[in-house]
């Protein structure tokens, strides 16, 4: 059967802010989750937990905080946005088209022979797409030389690279948070979805991080920890100016799998595919209606 | 040697005059290019990883602030910063250690690099066996073999400054990922001053129908030398200089497996994926025939430079009595 196509794409919700705008984020990223679930059951793969942690950042930088258009994809000015843990490429097209980057119905083809859309996002296949990311630790760095770029050219974008926490056991993640504190690059933030968990156990269980925001600050980074998946915090935050020189370190916590009771927080949702019951479950806790997606 | 042969050669250094000529370091017409390059281009950045003083770099630093980028001592993070650099709208062309360059960063050249498609100069210093007494961690052995096969990378190892700022210029207008060899061992300049380096195409260096040598970077010149010791025992000692590893110059290399005894591959690197593994899956593939694979394959005890190459039988006499036993003579 072919992947049904349950979203719909959405306006930006340029008009509103405070709480109207985050309510309009969070039923986006409701839907996204929607579509990304039924990607995964029936392409029978994805990366359905980290998929889950991150789609409220992801919802929220296309939403409500990138400067960019599906119209502009060359625009010298447009905001830059790395997705350094490219495993999470079924998240992230669904947010694309979600926000009109791409049609719906293409997602359709989601890890599906010769498709645009494969396992790993592919910045010549995908528009919207910066860098081919997938081996874990190259974001940080290409978004570094964005930033220092934007300041050699004069231009004004910002750079946004979306990391996962047990990435940040690559060693080439820290020697581009030297550079960047080097060069003072206030216009580049780093996400961190801080779920805790990595492929085969807890971060902190398998190579901790801990004292994490600590470690930022002392690399010369701007440390800020928010609620990674309440949208209002995420937007004030990520849309806030940077307050000194630093380069923007934010830690955001989620859960792997969130908010589905069976897979939230649960190390074996890095990459299982949920069968015909859990699918269902799933749904019915997002809200979807059940009877209308062939499970 | 008639007007005609002659006129096809892409030198005017006859194999007697090798010897006698001064030798100079590739990267000072690297850096020189560079500059002319950037001074035109305010986009062109040069990408170092502390490396502003073995790269030659410390005039272009001070004419160019603005056109510098120095991550440190952090190759993944440099390569990386390049890729950004380009996203940006610039022109990186990093240099580093021809050893660190490509064995530290080799997955930020693949995926940031050749599979985003960012068209990157990679410019690696100092390759093969330049660091001598250093030792086997500092010398670059396997760099052609890395980056050859990387799908779409064209890789250039110049014979000498003029092909060297050749390469860099060409490299300049290229759109595509690119690495360039360059040589810290002093090299006799073969190459006329107008010379242009055209990817996938050998430069004829001597004629002869016997044999071929093909050869790249620090060993063109020793190649030439062969070819006259070859001259002394009736020998006609075909030489090709092979600066584009990636592309190959098919057309010349069938032409000598068809038209010569066979053919020798000699290049301060190893022949394992470098320009000997280039040639021999070429004309096993098209024109089988006789091959011999001169390189250096393994790790040796410290020693100069020279020791090394001399020790590998890199030398005028180790390929003429390759090139000759080659065709029984």
């Amino acid at each position: 059967m072919p992947i049904p196509i349950t979203l719909a794409p959405v306006a930006r919700p340029v008009a509103l802010d405070g709480v109207e705008l985050a309510a309009s984020l969070s039923e986006t990223a409701r839907q996204i989750r929607i579509q990304d679930l039924t990607m995964v059951r029936h392409a029978g793969a994805g990366h359905i937990g980290g998929d889950f942690s991150a789609i409220d950042i992801l919802t929220v930088l296309h939403g409500a905080v990138l400067d960019i258009a599906p119209d502009q994809a060359d625009d010298p000015d447009r905001d830059r946005f790395i997705l350094s843990k490219g495993h999470v490429a079924g998240a992230y097209y669904a947010t694309l088209a979600a926000y009109g980057f791409l049609p719906v119905a293409q997602l359709a083809t989601f890890l599906q022979p010769g498709t645009a859309l494969g396992g790993h996002p592919d910045r010549q296949a995908v528009p919207a797409v910066e860098a081919n990311t997938g081996p874990l630790g190259h974001g940080l760095p290409i978004g570094v030389g964005l930033a220092i770029a934007a300041r050699l050219t004069e231009r004004p974008y910002r750079v946004f690279v979306l990391v996962g926490d047990g990435e940040l056991q690559e060693g080439s993640n820290w020697e581009a948070m030297i550079t960047a504190a080097h060069h003072r690059l206030s216009n580049l933030t780093v996400i961190v979805d801080r779920n805790r968990l990595q492929q085969g156990a807890r971060v902190e269980d398998t190579s901790g991080l801990e004292p994490l925001a600590d470690k930022a600050t002392a690399f010369g980074w701007q440390a800020i920890t928010v609620d990674g998946h309440d949208h209002g915090q995420l937007v004030e935050v990520l849309s806030g100016p940077p307050m000194d020189g630093r380069p923007r370190f934010v830690i955001a916590e989620t859960h792997k799998g969130h908010p589905i009771s069976y897979m939230s927080d649960n190390v074996a949702w890095h990459h299982k595919v949920p069968d015909s019951d859990e699918f269902a479950t799933a749904l019915d806790e997002l809200g979807a209606q059940v009877e209308r997606i062939p499970t | 040697m008639s007007a005609d042969v002659a006129s096809l050669l892409a030198t005017d250094v006859t194999p007697s005059q090798v010897a006698d000529l001064s030798t100079t370091d590739c990267r000072g017409a690297w850096s020189a290019t560079l500059a002319e390059l950037a001074a035109d281009d305010r986009s062109l950045v040069a990408v170092v990883n502390d490396s502003v003083g073995s790269s030659k770099l410390g005039d272009f630093v001070d004419r160019f602030p603005g056109q510098v980028v120095n991550v440190g001592i952090a190759e993944q993070t440099m390569v990386g910063v390049a890729a950004g650099l380009s996203g940006g709208g610039l022109t990186p062309f990093v240099s580093a250690a021809s050893c660190f360059l490509t064995a530290r960063a080799m997955e930020q050249i693949k995926a940031d690099l050749v599979y985003s498609g960012r068209p990157v100069v990679l410019c690696g210093m100092s390759p093969g066996v330049a660091y001598g007494e250093l030792g086997p961690t500092h010398h670059s052995l396997e760099d052609i073999a890395w980056l050859r096969a990387l799908p779409g990378m064209t890789v250039v190892v110049p014979a000498d400054p003029v092909e060297t700022a050749a390469a860099i210029r060409w490299a300049h207008g290229h759109d595509g990922p690119a690495f360039v060899r360059v040589s810290r061992m002093p090299v006799p300049t073969l190459f006329r001053p107008d010379h242009a380096f055209e990817p996938g195409k050998a430069n004829l260096l001597h004629a002869g129908n016997d044999v071929t040598v093909i050869a790249n970077g620090t060993t063109v010149s020793v190649a030439l030398q062969a070819a006259g010791l070859l001259a002394d025992r009736g020998i006609g000692l075909r030489v090709l200089s092979m600066a584009s590893v990636q592309p190959l110059d098919q057309e010349a290399v069938l032409a000598a497996a068809t038209e010569t005894g066979g053919i020798v591959t000699v290049e301060e690197s190893t022949v394992r994926g470098g320009l000997g593994g280039a040639v021999a899956e070429l004309v096993v593939s098209h024109r089988p025939a006789p091959m011999r694979m001169l390189g250096i394959n393994h790790y040796d005890h410290p020693d100069s430079a020279e020791g090394l190459i001399a020790g590998a039988g890199l030398t005028p006499l180790g390929i003429a009595d390759a090139a000759a036993a080659l065709i029984d003579r």
